[in-house]
């Protein structure tokens, strides 16, 4: 194959993944880790690498039009970033250490929690409005948020502790494994620290991007990051991520996220698959 | 000692709100940044790899112009483009980075010391982590 050839697919590889990663709100790095090593046989190592530096890219591409919406909040990120990036610092260092094949199995067990969530997201709760902690206020992470009837609804967090230390273990897996790790983002406000879901994942959006900042220094440093695969598949994902965004509303996303739930179940069986037979 | 305010017209207090707007702003300028400076490499890359495409099934990490900073200038003076695109990807590491930097002097602007303290952290650990392993 050639150069040139090699390129344009794993271009429209990644545009694919990205669309699909905006379309369903599950992100491109799923299933790019994936789609590199099965398809492309790419080593694991420059898989997540390539697709680090594209989760850096959705994030900040997607950042303006989130802020338009007004629900993000800087202050619950900021402090929960602390957790994130040690998390990453942390998962990046073991990712140079770990076996390629344990990378596979793990990253194999990730994608199938992650269908796991999508399929229960479609039942999701309807939110109460309760009574956060006594810390809620003084760190300042009560606030408000544009309610659907337009006026703004406010919004306390409760058990702090807890959704840090589910922070961390987001930010560890975006560390080692290259992905943006949302849902389990998502998953520590919402459900943990009962933020509002809007608010949950607006904020989440900001936190990848400053969550996979910590760990793209030591993957660069490590050789991780090739240009040859980072260059189609930053693009490739960021046009994907954008346009996916664009027809966000008008798309049937309940079937969508159907078939993309039973996709990524699929390449998570044949990651762990692979690994364990040591065939990537 | 208490400053006088600088002038008398009613000063907008600068708050969350604007602050998030220009941040976001930020993240848009630094992705398209990056992603120009990505492209430009990308297309000289291509335009000088004749022949096949390298083969990525075995790991064998990246030279040295292409993972450390102070090589990565050799070959950006010789026009490498593989660093041009390891360039733009620097550039898109830089942009969450350079979010968190303008929080902090949102922050300090705010007088939230608190926030200005957890800026400052997140900060130091991204700044930590990137020039600690180059």
């Amino acid at each position: 194959m050639t150069a040139l050839l090699f390129t344009l697919l794993l271009f429209a590889g990644s545009l694919a993944a990205g669309l699909l990663g905006a379309l369903t709100g599950l992100g491109g790095g799923v299933v790019l880790v994936p789609l590199l090593t099965l398809v492309f046989h790419v080593d694991i190592r420059y898989a997540i690498g390539a697709s680090l530096v594209s989760v850096i890219a959705t994030s900040s591409g997607a950042a303006a039009a989130y802020v338009r919406e007004g629900y993000s909040s800087v202050r619950i990120g900021m402090l929960l970033e602390i957790a994130t990036t040690i998390g990453a610092v942390f998962g990046a260092f073991l990712a140079t250490r770990i076996h390629t094949q344990v990378l596979a199995i793990i990253f194999g067990l990730v994608l199938i929690y992650s269908a796991y969530l999508s399929w229960q997201q479609a039942r999701h709760p309807v939110p109460d409005l309760r009574k956060g902690s006594p810390w809620s206020s003084k760190l300042k992470l009560s606030g408000q948020y544009p309610g659907p009837d337009g006026k703004p609804q406010k919004y306390e967090v409760e058990n702090i502790p807890g959704g840090a230390t589910m922070m961390f273990g987001a930010g560890t897996l975006s560390g080692l494994l290259g992905i943006g790790s949302g849902a389990v983002k998502v998953l520590a406000m919402d459900r943990v620290m009962k933020v509002p879901f809007k608010v949950s994942t607006t904020t989440s959006n900001f936190m990848i991007g400053v969550t996979a900042a910590a760990s793209a220094g030591i993957y660069l440093h490590r050789g991780f990051i090739d240009p040859g695969l980072a260059f189609p598949v930053m693009l490739g994902v960021l046009c994907g991520s954008l346009v996916g965004a664009r027809y966000l509303v008008k798309a049937n996303v309940s079937l969508l996220r159907n078939i993309f739930t039973w996709v990524i179940l699929a390449l998570g069986v044949e990651m762990i698959a692979n690994g364990a037979m040591n065939k990537l | 000692m208490r400053k006088a305010p600088v002038d008398g017209t009613q000063v907008k207090r600068f708050g969350d709100p604007q602050m998030e707007v220009m941040m976001g702003r930020l993240l848009q300028v630094g992705v398209l940044l990056a992603s120009a400076v990505v492209l430009i490499g990308g297309v000289l890359y291509l335009h000088a790899q004749h022949g096949s495409a390298p083969n990525y099934r075995s790991f064998s990490s990246e030279p040295a112009k292409l993972r450390q900073l102070r090589d990565m200038g050799h070959g950006l003076a010789s026009g490498d483009p593989a660093t041009i695109i390891q360039l733009g990807v620097l550039l898109l590491i830089a942009t969450p980075v350079a979010r968190v930097a303008f929080a902090l002097v949102a922050f300090a602007i705010e007088r939230d010391k608190l926030y200005v303290a957890v800026s400052l952290t997140v900060l130091a650990v991204l700044l930590l982590s990137f020039f600690r392993s180059q």
